[in-house]
């Protein structure tokens, strides 16, 4: 008998854990009173603990918008890393609410994997990194070259594909993480080192005299890196994506962490010069937040919390910084860039 | 009368008796019977839970079914080491097995040397020598207490911070060559002469026995020893090097710098050697421990008896104490044996492709995790398996005959 009850105590356990993991994102994340975001094991810029032991980066900025949007407080955030391989398995189990871990959107991954790409936060693509004393100009020139690559990732492909079209019979060497390949890369194991441009800015900054080494000007593939969240809960994929959006839009329309606070008094529902968009992005007008599950100043609360776009950016990895990267692609649509938001209306 | 009534009164007792049988849960093997099918019970009631679970949850995320077809897709990725030959248009399947390959080759060498390293160590250990027995009982106790993995990052890190660069490369007379790519060798390229050679080889191996046999028959006989060992050795050597220079059979392609790296001959990598000298450090300190064990197992009795019939240290050993000691030894070698390739999947942390580096890749290419984990958990349980099997019947041989 007494087996009997523990055997209906175990399965009456396991039963509630299923249920509980099907149910919203949203649901799950405002019961838990924190957000559990899926992190870079490492990647100086996009996320990293900084000098202080907190966590930092652009991607790190995401996790926290999102926990301003839903909470009103951009610090109920559990960052747990993880290694590429665990990432999307991680995810797919329900071990974090959502991934912003500089993860390329592909066809297959979106397909394939019972999971969705909301955004791009970052518009990349991979590239080589290789001691200047080589004297290698271009990535064409490394025939028969020994490169560090970390495994479990787009790269991996990217690099072989790359191999084929050009004939270069590279010689991988792979690691599982990142910086144990950066390490071989930097102790001269290897002639070159493939990631993501951004990664090897920020890689670059770690290794022992990040001056003697030059990323070749070959951009081998393009990297969309963003956001992912469970396929089919589509409200928790509106409230990831929006958060990026909200960032674009705050940068299109001059809004900063400094003077949201000036904008929102400035845009006062009863000012009739007043900007409909801001109105509606900062919660004054319109309840845009109702339709996220969010209260209606999610808007205000992201911006207040993290900044617009530009300021993300320039914070972490801007040319200020020593990953030291430009805007690039990642410039706003109506700068040059390809960051775009659709219209908050 | 009296004896009447006595047995009246015993037939009752024995009537009661029968009747106050205990009840079924107090015996003893009823109630185990019972226990083990209630835990088989609840262990199939899990099982289906996880199965009908995953089931449900696959068709609700409308997830891919399980199917193995994936490992016929073109993998588009290449491996860093593989000793058979793989290219980016291999199939998935063909560099899953290029990866148990090299898990087995870096196990069998790591053990091979995990056992000889061990056995030393061990005897080394009980050295009435108190510096050597010191010496080993540190390394067994440095070794023992520091996580492999932390081991493996060691010895991997300090093999490329010390190797030469490329173009600083150690050579020996321009035909091995050492850098941080590794250790470069000539490669032996086999002509037909091959085989006469071989023969010679096989010849000299069948001789020696032949001879060992003899030797053994005639100490028998006449107690008269016959030097078997070295002549052995010298036969095994000398017989085929002397077939070599007459018949030439091997052309040796030599490495040579070309581009980046050493082209044509054969390469040890870093990564491989890191991994071989880590399992087999790592495991020789308590493959030590239980050569220790075996040893003391013996009665010391043993010893002073055969000291006393006048045979030499080192027979004792030989001859009288490891035989026994080795019955003691096996057992927990086995599990050693089967620690050395489990732990071998800690491989893909110094960049060495093991299967389970090249599981990983291939499950993050093809998003098939489950699949990829059940052909991960099936060659660990059927290495496991085969190695415990062919260590029992070695066991057995070896294990004391009772009487």
């Amino acid at each position: 008998m007494k087996h009997m009850k523990y055997a209906v105590a175990t399965v009456a356990l396991l039963a509630g854990m299923a249920t509980a993991a099907q149910a919203g994102t949203l649901d799950d994340v405002k019961a838990r009173g924190k957000l559990l975001c899926g992190v870079t094991t490492g990647l100086a810029g996009f996320g990293a603990p900084n000098d202080k032991g907190e966590w930092a980066g652009l991607d790190i900025d995401l996790c926290k918008g999102i926990a301003a949007a839903v909470f009103g407080d951009a610090s109920k955030v559990e960052y747990k890393p993880l290694s590429a391989e665990q990432r999307f398995t991680a995810l797919q189990s329900g071990e974090v609410d959502v991934l912003a871990r500089n993860s390329t959107w592909t066809l297959s991954r979106d397909s394939q994997l019972a999971l969705d790409f909301v955004q791009v936060n970052y518009y990349d693509g991979q590239g080589f990194m290789v001691h200047k004393d080589l004297g290698v100009k271009s990535a064409l020139e490394l025939k028969g070259a020994t490169v560090c690559v970390q495994e479990g990732t787009t790269t991996e492909k990217n690099m072989g594909d790359f191999d084929k079209a050009n004939g270069l019979g590279f010689q991988p060497v792979k690691f599982k993480e990142n910086d144990q390949a950066r390490a071989a890369y930097d102790e001269g194991r290897c002639d070159a080192y493939t990631t993501d441009v951004s990664g090897l800015a920020g890689e670059r900054t770690a290794l022992k005299d990040p001056a003697n080494n030059i990323i070749l000007p070959e951009i081998i593939s393009k990297e969309p890196l963003g956001p992912v969240v469970r396929h089919g809960d589509n409200q928790w994929g509106d409230i990831v994506r929006w958060t990026h959006n909200a960032t674009l839009v705050a940068e299109e329309k001059g809004i900063t962490q400094a003077n949201v606070d000036e904008v929102k008094k400035a845009n006062a529902a009863d000012n009739p010069a007043a900007d409909a968009e801001v109105q509606r992005l900062l919660g004054v007008t319109d309840k845009m937040g109702e339709g996220l599950g969010l209260s209606n100043d999610w808007g205000y609360n992201i911006i207040k919390a993290v900044g617009n776009y530009g300021e993300i950016f320039d914070r972490n990895i801007g040319p200020k910084t020593p990953i030291g990267l430009e805007r690039g692609l990642n410039a706003l649509w109506n700068k040059g860039g390809l960051q775009y938001s659709p219209p908050v209306r | 009368m009296a004896s009447a009534k006595t047995a009246a009164t015993a037939g009752a007792a024995a009537n009661t008796l029968s009747q106050t049988k205990p009840p079924f849960w107090r015996d003893e093997r009823v109630r185990g019977i019972i226990a083990q099918v209630a835990v088989i019970l609840l262990l199939v009631a899990a099982f289906a839970f996880l199965i009908y679970n995953f089931l449900e949850k696959q068709s609700k995320a409308s997830g891919p079914a399980i199917s193995f077809d994936f490992l016929t897709n073109i993998a588009g990725f290449q491996l860093s080491f593989s000793i058979i030959d793989v290219t980016l248009d291999s199939q998935i399947g063909h560099m899953i097995l290029a990866g148990m390959i090299n898990t087995l080759l870096a196990a069998a060498i790591a053990g091979f040397f995990a056992t000889i390293l061990g056995l030393v160590v061990g005897i080394a250990r009980l050295s009435k020598n108190w510096l050597i027995s010191r010496i080993a009982a540190t390394y067994i106790e440095i070794i023992r207490n520091i996580p492999l993995l932390l081991q493996l990052v060691f010895w991997f890190g300090a093999m490329i911070a010390m190797l030469p660069l490329v173009k600083e490369s150690v050579t020996i007379g321009d035909v091995i060559f050492l850098n941080k790519k590794g250790l470069f060798l000539p490669k032996p390229i086999f002509e037909g002469s091959i085989i006469i050679f071989i023969l010679s080889v096989l010849l000299a191996i069948g001789l020696a026995g032949v001879i060992a046999r003899w030797a053994a028959k005639r100490q028998i006989a006449t107690g008269q020893q016959f030097p078997t060992i070295s002549a052995n050795i010298a036969l095994i050597i000398l017989l085929p090097l002397v077939t070599y220079v007459i018949v030439d059979p091997i052309v040796w392609e030599i490495p040579v710098k070309g581009g980046f790296n050493f082209k044509g001959g054969f390469t040890v990598q870093p990564e491989m050697t890191a991994l071989i000298i880590g399992l087999s450090i790592s495991t020789s300190a308590y493959i030590a421990e239980i050569v220790r064990a075996g040893i003391v197992a013996v009665s010391h009795g043993q010893t002073e008896a055969s000291l006393a019939l006048g045979l030499k240290q080192s027979w004792t050993l030989r001859l009288v104490i490891l035989p026994q000691a080795l019955r003691v030894i096996i057992p927990p070698l086995i599990s050693q044996y089967l620690n050395v390739v489990k732990n071998s999947t800690l491989a893909g942390f110094i960049g060495y492709a093991d299967l389970f580096a090249v599981i990983g890749t291939s499950q993050n290419q093809t998003g098939r995790a489950i699949e990829c984990i059940i052909i991960l958990m099936g060659f660990y349980l059927a290495v496991s398996l085969i190695i415990s099997s062919i260590m029992n019947v070695y066991n057995k041989r070896a294990a004391l005959v009772e009487r």
